[in-house]
């Protein structure tokens, strides 16, 4: 009988570029740079390191496919490289990928790092991903028209009217933007108040330019071991654990059959359960300390904390607009400034999240974006479309 | 008996009005004024002559069913491939089965009759199989030309056979002339023509008498016996001087849509003949004449079959919905005239693979699905396993369209990020009667236009043009449908 990997994975050391538009700096100088910062926090030396998975997305127009890029870059000795790639959850499983590997006792150390360049395409958004199937029976859909559709499904389903669901949005992005302007690692650093989210121009309706989160440049990277190790090698540091990350992938039962509303994340809600079963967690909504929810757009973060049992089922719009996962609320959510200010390097993000609720665990952000006493702190992917998609979420947590 | 089983007629959704144009273009021509009444078809953003003419071969078949058709015309002188039979993109869209011959006729303003001859000359009295002849044109005038305000976007279909015929076909009369009157060589996009005395005195007051003159001496007839004459001819003064001619009174005149339409190309007289046959009694005889390199003249007599047509009046619902289209520039950029900045994501470039193609032609063409023989369950795509987890068997689809069903809207959005010729591009997730669901994009709507849980219907449209290889794909999209219609 299987009994998962709670517990069994320590946090040895992580590492996260500043996101943003990187013109100058190759997929490459990303990955160096995410490296480096990652290998001083573990307090090791690269030749210690086992095993190692790459996550990346988009190889058309940024490090090309297999292992290589990373072990090319890192100059890596002869070691076994994966490249993992899952929509937006690919960081999460290059994670998954290195954590199962020291669960499962192959290795002892092994690297995580997840890099996504996507400035080069001379276009806002992001690249396009038509496959042969959406190219003839496709519609003409990008990312934020996929994602909006839940605004509008959403409304039908609980009754909620449009401009109510854009005034919750609207905090979500602007608490978000708070955060984010308070994070030096962030894209974008501004404050944006909820009239000026509101009035900004439609992308796909009824997302405005504010509930859509960047586009960036960025790499994260993690070290993974035994618990037994890293108390080794720390010995006077708090032991960052991995209580759970799990991955679901839809059957196609959203998009063609007729029990799916539209409205939420079959596949968010899976993952949540076998996660909170995992890690042993009864009481989410209480046992949560904080969260990075896959805000690509605002209205998918609103829909997520549901899914998630961070809200009760229709009532993120209550929840979102008490305050509750504002920084100071009973469940902050995007404690760094999250998709939104971070923007979403595809292969990077998961790691990056893992990252946020690494440093806040450990206490080592300002006392101005610090969260109290956190304990367990979640983090989730979604990547495709609300009709068919990857889910992936992860609870790492401080003894 | 032989003749019409049942016709239609479709008019895109968009009209523009000639004092736009004018207002637009005068300038160069100020000559144009003169043309600058009434509005004209404009063919969304994604039509063309294939799409026009299933929605008018689908409408037609409402009251025959298309199982019986074994043998479909295309009769168009704007088709968009050259080589690939357009007909054979068009047969699964109408809903026909693969075993029909079907054939385009092409390369004159006449060829839509010429066509429905040919259709008249292959069934025989008592005959259960059906011809079904489409036609359709999207012809184009220059910016600042006569023609641009002329010509308007149409489409017609009849279905010929020889059992339940609503229209008997008594006779026909046909003369062809190398009448250089209107010419496209085979590189052309613009329409060109000869000078409008020459066409107007010689070309239509000629070669129309002539062909009338003819069916009547055929057919033992006099012009009197007619309650309707159909002709295509824009001149006010050439339609007076032949009504004159021929002793054609107004009652008689079939009126040419200018004003509603414009001059639509091969599909005209047909589309006119539609009209005609939705305000026809038994008995009444009507003559069809076509223009373009000659004239081919009809004779058809209207039974009491007709009153059992469920869908006669397809052509005037089609002129009933109909939009405004406030925006000449607009008409510019959909049918490629005028360039404009689409973004650098229109420029990202897909191929078209037909052996791709070929396999899901069921799919892309028919808009057909599956349902699981094992529960029932409708499904797109058909996969090899049925899509309920309940029943999860493999390999228990059966074909199941999806064309003909009615859908509402599970949830929508307009995207301004997508490339779009006709931004925002609307779409959603789209639930079916009886089973289904899918996302499509919308068209023949505005945003403000959906809501959700709203009635779609499915049309036939081109999905993309690739301009490198010169390539018109095809898919459907739903099209909403506001209450009370």
């Amino acid at each position: 009988m299987a009994s998962g990997i709670r517990d069994k994975v320590a946090i040895l050391g992580m590492g996260c570029t500043k996101f943003g538009e990187r013109w100058e700096s190759s997929a490459q100088n990303l990955m160096v740079e995410a490296f480096e910062e990652c290998i001083k926090d573990a307090g090791i030396e690269k030749k210690e390191i086992q095993a190692a998975y790459l996550g990346t997305h988009f190889d058309e127009v940024n490090v090309s496919k297999a292992a290589t890029p990373l072990s090319l870059t890192l100059r890596l000795p002869f070691i076994p490289v994966t490249r993992t790639e899952n929509f937006c959850a690919t960081a999460t499983e290059a994670f998954r990928a290195a954590c199962y590997a020291v669960a499962s006792g192959a290795y002892d150390i092994v690297l995580a790092l997840g890099v996504e360049k996507l400035k080069d395409t001379g276009y806002g958004g992001l690249p396009d991903i038509n496959s042969v199937d959406s190219f003839m029976t496709g519609s003409n859909s990008t990312a934020p028209g996929g994602f909006a559709q839940l605004a509008t499904a959403y409304s039908r389903v609980w009754g909620l009217p449009m401009d109510k669901i854009k005034d919750a949005i609207a905090h979500v992005s602007a608490k978000s933007h708070a955060n984010g302007a308070l994070n030096p690692k962030a894209h974008l650093r501004k404050v944006i108040s909820e009239e000026q989210i509101k009035a900004a121009p439609m992308i796909a309706y009824p997302l405005g330019l504010f509930d859509c989160c960047g586009v960036s440049d960025g790499s994260a990277a993690a070290i993974v071991t035994t618990p037994e190790i890293a108390k080794s090698l720390k010995p006077n540091q708090d032991l960052i654990k991995v209580k759970s990350i799990q991955v679901i992938a839809s059957s196609g039962e959203e998009q063609g059959f007729n029990t799916w509303d539209g409205a939420h994340f079959a596949t968010a809600r899976v993952c949540a359960d076998k996660v909170y079963g995992e890690a042993g967690i009864k009481d989410p909504r209480n046992e949560i300390s904080m969260s990075e929810v896959h805000d690509c757009f605002s209205i998918t973060e609103f829909v997520t904390v549901e899914d998630l049992g961070l809200s009760p089922k229709g009532g993120a719009y209550e929840d979102v607009m008490s305050g509750r996962f504002d920084l100071n609320g009973e469940s902050p959510c995007q404690v760094d400034g999250g998709l939104k200010c971070f923007g979403h390097p595809i292969g990077a993000s998961g790691l990056r999240m893992i990252y946020a609720m690494y440093e806040q665990l450990l206490d080592r952000v300002p006392e101005e974006r610090k969260v109290k006493n956190a304990r367990l702190g979640l983090t989730h992917n979604l990547g495709g479309t609300p009709a068919w998609n990857v889910c992936a979420v992860s609870v790492i947590g401080r003894d | 008996m032989i003749g019409i089983c049942s016709y239609s007629g479709y008019i895109p959704r968009y009209r523009l009005n000639r004092k736009l144009i004018f207002g637009a273009m005068g300038w160069m021509n100020p000559a144009t004024i003169g043309n600058a009444r009434g509005e004209k078809a404009v063919a969304n953003f994604d039509e063309d002559s294939i799409t026009l003419a299933v929605s008018a071969g689908r409408a037609a078949l409402k009251d025959v069913d298309p199982a019986t058709v074994e043998v479909l015309y295309f009769a168009s002188t704007t088709l968009p491939y050259k080589e690939r039979l357009n007909a054979g993109i068009m047969g699964p869209a109408i809903g026909l089965k693969d075993q029909v011959r079907a054939a385009d006729f092409t390369a004159s303003l006449k060829c839509g009759t010429t066509a429905l001859l040919a259709a008249l000359d292959g069934v025989k009295d008592g005959d259960s199989k059906k011809v079904l002849v489409a036609s359709a044109d999207c012809r184009l005038g220059k910016p600042g030309s006569p023609q641009e305000m002329i010509f308007g976007d149409a489409a017609a279909a009849v279905v010929v056979g020889g059992e339940n015929v609503v229209a008997e076909f008594k006779g026909s009369y046909s003369v062809t002339y190398d009448f250089g009157d209107h010419f496209r060589g085979a590189n052309s996009k613009y329409d060109n023509q000869w000078e409008d005395r020459w066409i107007r005195d010689l070309g239509l007051d000629q070669f129309i008498p002539e062909a009338v003159t003819g069916l009547l001496e055929k057919t033992g007839l006099q012009i009197t016996d007619f309650s309707k004459v159909i002709y295509p001819c824009i001149y006010p003064a050439a339609r007076k001087g032949i009504a004159k001619k021929l002793g054609i009174t107004p009652e008689m005149d079939q009126d040419n849509l200018q004003m509603e339409v414009g001059e639509s190309g091969t599909p005209h007289s047909l589309v006119m003949l539609a009209k005609a046959l939705e305000d026809a009694n038994p008995g009444d005889k009507l003559m069809v004449i076509s223009f373009g390199s000659g004239c081919d003249a009809l004779c058809f007599e209207v039974t009491e079959q007709i009153g059992k047509l469920n869908n006669r009046n397809a052509l005037s619902t089609a002129l009933a919905e109909k939009a405004e289209l406030d925006n000449y520039n607009k008409m510019l950029v959909w049918r490629d005239i005028m360039p404009a900045d689409f973004g650098k994501r229109k420029e990202v470039d897909h191929w078209t693979r037909f052996s791709a193609m070929w396999r899901n032609r069921k799919l892309m063409l028919a808009l057909e699905g599956g349902k699981c023989s094992k529960c029932g369950t409708a499904q797109m795509p058909a996969q090899d396993i049925c899509v309920n987890p309940e029943c999860d068997a493999s390999h228990t689809q059966e074909p199941y369209s999806f064309a003909g069903k009615t859908g509402h809207v599970l949830s929508f959005t307009g995207d301004n990020l997508a490339a779009s010729v006709n931004p925002p591009a609307i779409y959603g997730q789209i639930e079916f009667e009886g089973g289904g669901k899918f996302m499509f994009d919308f068209t023949d709507c505005s945003l403000d236009d959906v809501v959700t849980e709203m009635p779609v219907k499915m049309s036939f449209r081109r999905k993309y043009y690739d301009e490198k290889r010169d390539i018109s794909g095809y898919f459907w999209k739903a099209v909403p449908v506001k209450e009370g219609k």
